[in-house]
């Protein structure tokens, strides 16, 4: 399959270790993808808070882009834009007159179905037994908290890939890795999102409910696939112990990392090393790998 | 449209004696009208251009009997729903009326007198299902002084009715009030019980029904059986079944009854886990039976029952909030947690914790340590008017017995704490609102206006996220545990039983009564009615209610000797039938049989369509598809469609 990966604005900055992971990962297993040419904003927060029709039409351009540069389905690793991308193609398909209308906003028509893919489903497509059989390492003492969030699985009737309030996919890919993962209660509540900016005490309320959960539940690292969860979960810590000051860090990772990291890549190559909170598994397990096979 | 321009305007047309019109034709002075017409012109057919013959047709038709005139020498134009409700301009409206009315001339010129059927009534009732519904329209029925065969599915009659602790709004034990009537019912000697049992054909008509009954293998011989119930105490197999009479609470025996009321009190012996069938080996229950009443090669019985009306009381169950059982037309609750937390437990499971008769006699215990909660909520409409669960209507009872649960919980642990969570209180009944407000005031249960979006274990509790959409904050509450009052809906298999009785239901699976106000109790199948939650969610005042009115309604049926029935049937004219028996296959009511043709000889020469009048409906099915033209409808020939059609 010919795919086109849409990067999204977070994975050129906020993210930029998501976009490195990511990379790495699929190109490690084979698999051949193209950045869309002149690709723009997905049409998430402000468009979509203010503009219906500019929101539907930003995604769609994206999309139009795609299919004309011959591509046969979407990357998008952002849970913000996968949601704008497919919540867009929705109405196209289902709203009346909205593929008229956004068809002559972009002087274009919309000729094939563009199948827009998240990481989970992406990593279920290639098939989680690939990254079986390309394990470097065994991840075997990481318990990991799969982390879902709100868009990732939501809306269900739309998204249609997994369960919206138990799902069990990114357990099942974690699983792959040889890290084993838990069950905890938080995987799909909310982290605070967009108030990160405007109303910070929130955020740090939330983020930290998501981390003590998934301790208290025994994980010691947690497995996130959306920029912004990843921003309120790891660069929020900061904020959460000087209002809880027994806050104790936790690592957030990307699954594009931890995934990574099974493959045998180190921190600094997947970008680990950007995190505000550090995460240093990786090398001690390298060297005891290393150290195994030598001894 | 115009009425008084209809007279003047359909009086030009070939054959109509005398025209007039009139206010309230279907009033006193109405029919008197027609009535004095007929006398003073000597008409011998009518036609009326009024409202829908669905409301009237019976009325005019009597008024034309009453002046010695065929009832169906009456035709209704319908006038008041085809021009004067759906038209806007006046003047084509009344053209259309002009139309309609002329189109009835024609056919009444061409009418028959018919005259009505009169089909035998078997006097026996069958009654589907044993809960608090099926019980009380057999007794009444069997009081009336006719046989009544009741099947119900399980080993014990009492339904849902038997496994609830005490009712609303009295609190009076559900099990002392239904136990008399149960054994009312084991002993009528008007009524034969069917305990697990099961309708598995249903042919005929009204009055003239022929049911197949299968009465499932108990392995147990009835006649021997004293219900001593030792072969239940020394059964070895304990643990390896789910109580369902406990709601999966308890464990059973593999040789049970399913609660000591139970009637009948014999034992049934599940298959699927007792160790005989498996290896051929214990016969423990043989061992210890002196009255060799177990019969382990007993097999499945078919019983047929020549039936004049069919009571349908099969009742309800509950949305399931597991993920695996739920029924996958609903959506399930992942939000709660799919069932995984042991201590989040349905309505039904509550009952029989809190009944001294269930698994903790009577004590309020959680099940996952058997802890007394000191602190519990109750969920309403979990399921019920919820479009997203795909359950849009209002399961009616959960407001009460939520209430009621939770005052009953607040008696029997004076230090807990009870919330409800709650859309809207919907208390209509008699002493219903008295009771919500004394929950609330007198056993201080607290209402939470809200809907819950969460429920989450933490160290051995469960905290429940909700929304207080009165204070307009989020609530959290720490509980001990959760009461979900899920939804009643359909039994499982209530569309396949709708088939085989051959009764309509709707998208959710509940039967459909024939009309909703003034035929709540008859389905649209003559000689079916219904009875209780099977057509709607309702309590326990409201089943016996509707359960005495259907029986009501059948003894009425039953009380004459022949039924009289419309003419209006098809008939098929032998010399020309083909034999291709298309009508056969297309007859939705299975009229259609193969009949012999002999010649003078006694010889078949051929095999021709014949329509048993009892069963045809006169839905003139067989009529449209009949390739070489050899069935009429009476009432509806060829010849009076064409002449209709040919008019406008």
């Amino acid at each position: 399959m010919n795919y086109g990966y849409f990067p999204g604005c977070s994975q050129t900055g906020s993210a930029k270790e998501y976009d490195i992971s990511l990379r790495r990962v699929i190109d490690k297993l084979g698999v051949s993808f193209d950045e869309i040419e002149d690709w723009s904003c997905c049409g998430a927060t402000s468009a979509h808070a203010t503009n219906h029709k500019l929101s539907t039409a930003l995604a769609m351009r994206n999309i139009m882009l795609a299919e004309q540069q011959g591509m046969e389905s979407i990357i998008a690793p952002c849970a913000a834009c996968y949601n704008r991308l497919i919540m867009s193609q929705f109405e196209i398909a289902n709203h009346s007159g909205v593929k008229q209308e956004t068809e002559k906003l972009l002087s274009s028509k919309f000729l094939k179905d563009i199948k827009v893919f998240n990481v989970l489903e992406l990593f279920l497509k290639i098939g989680i037994n690939k990254i079986a059989e390309n394990r470097k390492r065994e991840l075997s003492d990481l318990k990991v908290a799969c982390y879902y969030g709100c868009l990732l699985v939501r809306p269900a009737a739309i998204t249609k890939f997994d369960d919206a309030e138990q799902p069990t996919s990114m357990e099942k890919i974690v699983e792959s890795t040889g890290a084993h993962t838990i069950d905890w209660n938080y995987k799909v509540e909310c982290c605070g999102a967009a108030h990160s900016i405007a109303r910070r005490d929130i955020v740090v309320d939330l983020s930290k409910n998501i981390i003590d959960d998934a301790r208290a539940h025994g994980a010691n690292v947690m497995a996130v696939a959306c920029p912004m969860c990843h921003t309120n979960l790891d660069m929020r810590q900061r904020a959460m112990r000087r209002k809880y000051p027994g806050h104790e860090e936790f690592p957030v990772l990307y699954l594009t990392e931890l995934i990574g990291l099974a493959l045998g890549m180190n921190e600094r190559e997947l970008g680990i090393d950007l995190h505000y909170i550090d995460f240093k598994y990786a090398d001690s397990a390298l060297e005891n790998s290393i150290a195994n096979k030598m001894g | 449209m115009t009425v008084r321009v209809l007279p003047g305007s359909v009086k030009i047309f070939s054959g109509v004696e005398y025209s007039t019109d009139y206010k309230y034709m279907c009033s006193d002075p109405g029919q008197n009208l027609i009535k004095e017409a007929i006398h003073k012109y000597r008409l011998d057919a009518i036609v009326v251009g009024s409202c829908s013959p669905h409301m009237h047709e019976r009325t005019f038709r009597n008024a034309a009997v009453s002046a010695g005139i065929n009832p169906f020498m009456v035709e209704i134009a319908n006038l008041r729903e085809h021009c004067s409700w759906v038209h806007d301009d006046i003047e084509s409206s009344t053209h259309k009326a002009i139309e309609l009315v002329r189109m009835a001339i024609e056919k009444v010129k061409r009418d028959k007198p018919l005259t009505k059927i009169n089909v035998p009534v078997t006097k026996r009732v069958l009654v589907i299902g044993g809960g608090i519904a099926g019980i009380q329209a057999a007794l009444d029925v069997a009081n009336a002084g006719y046989e009544v065969v009741l099947v119900e599915k399980e080993p014990s009659i009492g339904g849902h009715m038997s496994q609830l602790s005490e009712t609303f709004p009295t609190l009076d034990c559900s099990q002392c009030i239904l136990t008399p009537r149960m054994v009312e019912v084991h002993q009528h000697p008007k009524i034969k019980l069917l305990s697990y049992s099961e309708v598995v054909k249903v042919e005929g008509f009204i009055g003239n029904f022929k049911v197949t009954i299968k009465k499932k293998a108990r392995h147990i011989n009835e006649d021997l059986c004293s219900g001593c119930g030792l072969c239940i105490t020394k059964c070895p197999i304990k643990k390896k079944a789910y109580n369902s009479f406990e709601e999966d609470l308890a464990f059973r025996s593999a040789i049970y009854i399913p609660f000591p009321q139970a009637i009948p009190n014999i034992p049934v012996i599940d298959e699927t886990v007792c160790t005989y069938y498996k290896t051929g080996k214990c016969g423990m229950c043989v061992k210890v039976c002196d009255r060799q009443a177990i019969d382990f090669d007993q097999k499945d019985t078919m019983l047929v029952a020549d039936i004049g009306a069919i009571i349908v009381a099969t009742g309800f169950k509950l949305y399931s909030i597991d993920k695996k059982s739920a029924d996958s037309k609903y959506k399930g609750y992942g939000e709660y947690g799919y069932g995984k937390y042991r201590d989040v437990i349905d309505g039904l499971q509550f009952e029989r914790i809190a009944s001294a008769s269930g698994p903790t006699s009577g004590e309020i215990k959680r099940p996952s340590d058997g802890k007394e909660p000191k602190k519990i909520a109750f969920i309403q409409c979990v399921g019920s008017r919820d479009d997203s669960k795909g359950i849009s209507y209002c399961s009616k009872i959960c407001c009460m017995y939520t209430a009621k649960q939770a005052m009953l919980y607040k008696h029997k642990v004076h230090d807990g704490e009870a919330y409800i969570f709650y859309m809207d209180i919907r208390a209509g009944g008699k002493m219903y609102e008295e009771f919500v407000r004394r929950a609330i005031e007198e056993d201080d249960v607290k209402y939470i206006r809200g809907r819950v979006s969460r429920i989450y274990e933490k160290n051995g509790k469960y905290i429940v996220k909700g929304e207080d959409t009165i204070a307009g904050m989020p609530v959290e509450i720490e509980a001990d545990m959760i009461v979900l009052a899920t939804a009643m809906i359909p039994q499982d298999n209530a569309a396949d039983l709708a088939r085989t009785i051959g009764v309509p239901y709707d998208k959710y699976g509940f039967y459909n009564e024939s009309h909703p106000k003034l035929k709540p109790v008859e389905s649209t199948t003559a000689g079916i009615f219904l009875a209780g939650a099977c057509q709607s969610p309702k309590d326990i005042p409201e089943s016996v209610a509707m359960a005495s009115a259907a029986a009501c309604k059948t003894i009425i049926l039953l009380s004459s000797d022949t039924l009289e029935r419309e003419p209006v049937v098809a008939k098929v004219n032998e010399d020309l039938c083909a034999g291709c028996f298309y009508c056969k296959k297309v007859c939705p009511f299975g009229a259609v049989e193969v009949k012999d043709v002999k010649d003078i000889n006694g010889i078949v020469y051929k095999e021709v369509a014949y329509i048993n009048q009892g069963v045809c409906q006169g839905c003139g099915t067989c009529t449209a598809t009949c390739l070489s033209k050899s069935i009429e409808l009476a009432g509806f020939n060829n010849e009076e469609i064409f002449a209709e059609i040919a008019a406008l």
